[in-house]
């Protein structure tokens, strides 16, 4: 983001940036920075929150006058410390098809859920990679295989399609996880229900283990899951 | 140390270019200024989510209009469900909307951007020299003066 800015700035734009990780905003030296101490993949702080978030910007945009460069502020205002190892509580409605093994009996219980998450979000997702939601089951039951030990190859995957299949897992159970609640949870709290809490979720650190033990490449199991739940 | 904090620490020191300089634009009245946001969190357009791999430096332009983008970022390091809740909090593009209304901002742009951030050494010489130029041409031709750049 900080080279972007360089960039921009060069071509004659004036730029303010949020930094989330303050090293990195100090190393590449980009004109000004706000730096916002706020849990990973909220940088406006608080969803839901318009008066917080305007507040950010205001902070933000205050930088544009100053041109003693390059500037890095920290946001003055509330700070955010709510990225948390807990579990979200998110009950799935019991699914037991005899024909199906549960974590494919889960991820289809979860499918009005996520449904219903798609429309409140004006079909705004992260799903869409690798699949759709109507392609779920299949999606769960490669994931079986990988845990159980077959290849990617085994199951029609390269490396960067099996990652690309979990981030697409994830995004559907998260998505879901959402609708199961009635609040916005604290960041990382579904992230930790989805690895810690639902049958998919724990295949798919057995499968990135697995994946790992056999030698494939780094940049496949490592991405299959956070560093948070490794 | 938090979870974050072990990913901060994580990607805090990955090595970037050593610039000597620092460029710099002169800025005029924010109450005036068109502003468009820039943002690495690897937004796309409904329906055109592929496997989006590290290491691609490329960028998709963002109409000002469209709410049912997809989050392709490939790094699994950040907390999704703040998005999925809102998109404001990566992309604020609501908020930028009320602060025009209100007359805080001149205006926001017709378009705006997203790459994918969290890349590592072998990108940086295409976004200096190639689709960050690119990218900051868009923006002039809609006569942008402002970028806000928002990470995820």
């Amino acid at each position: 983001m900080g080279a972007l800015a360089r960039v921009f700035e060069a071509a004659g734009l004036a730029t303010v940036g949020l930094s989330i990780v303050r090293e990195q905003a100090e190393n590449i030296k980009a004109p000004r920075f706000l730096h916002v101490e706020f849990p990973l993949g909220r940088p406006l702080g608080k969803p839901h929150d318009a008066d917080f978030q305007t507040e950010v910007l205001r902070s933000a945009f205050s930088l544009l006058q100053r041109n003693d460069v390059p500037l890095i502020e920290d946001f003055g205002g509330e700070p955010i410390d709510d990225e948390t190892g807990e579990m979200a509580s998110c009950v799935i409605p019991p699914r037991d098809d005899p024909a199906h093994h549960p974590a494919v009996n889960e991820a289809l219980a979860l499918r009005p859920a996520y449904n219903r998450q798609l429309a409140a979000a004006d079909g705004r997702t992260a799903l869409g990679r690798m699949i759709d939601a109507d392609n779920i089951a299949e999606a769960v039951e490669k994931i079986i295989a990988l845990a159980d030990g077959s290849s990617p190859a085994d199951v029609g995957l390269d490396g960067a399609s099996t990652r690309a299949l979990t981030h697409d897992l994830r995004a559907y159970y998260e998505e879901a996880g959402l609708a199961l609640v009635d609040h916005v949870p604290a960041a990382r709290k579904i992230e930790t229900w989805y690895f810690q809490g639902t049958e998919t979720g724990k295949l798919v650190t057995a499968a990135a283990q697995k994946l790992k033990d056999a030698g494939a490449d780094y940049e496949v199991w490592f991405y299959m899951r956070p560093g948070t739940q490794a | 140390m938090g979870l974050d904090g072990l990913i901060r620490s994580g990607v805090g020191g990955v090595e970037v270019p050593n610039f000597e300089d620092v460029p710099v634009t002169d800025f005029g009245d924010l109450s005036e200024a068109k502003v468009a946001i820039v943002t690495t969190a690897g937004l796309r357009h409904n329906g055109d989510v592929s496997v989006w791999s590290p290491q691609d430096a490329s960028f998709t332009v963002l109409p000002s209009s469209m709410r049912d983008m997809q989050l392709s970022h490939f790094s699994p390091n950040f907390d999704r469900t703040g998005f999925a809740a809102d998109l404001n909090v990566v992309y604020p593009i609501d908020r930028l909307d009320e602060m025009a209304a209100a007359g805080e901002i001149g205006s926001v742009a017709e378009q705006h951007i997203s790459f994918m951030g969290a890349q590592f050494d072998a990108t940086y010489s295409t976004i200096l020299l190639d689709s960050g130029p690119a990218a900051a041409k868009v923006l002039i031709d809609q006569d942008v003066d402002v970028v806000l750049l928002t990470p995820i």
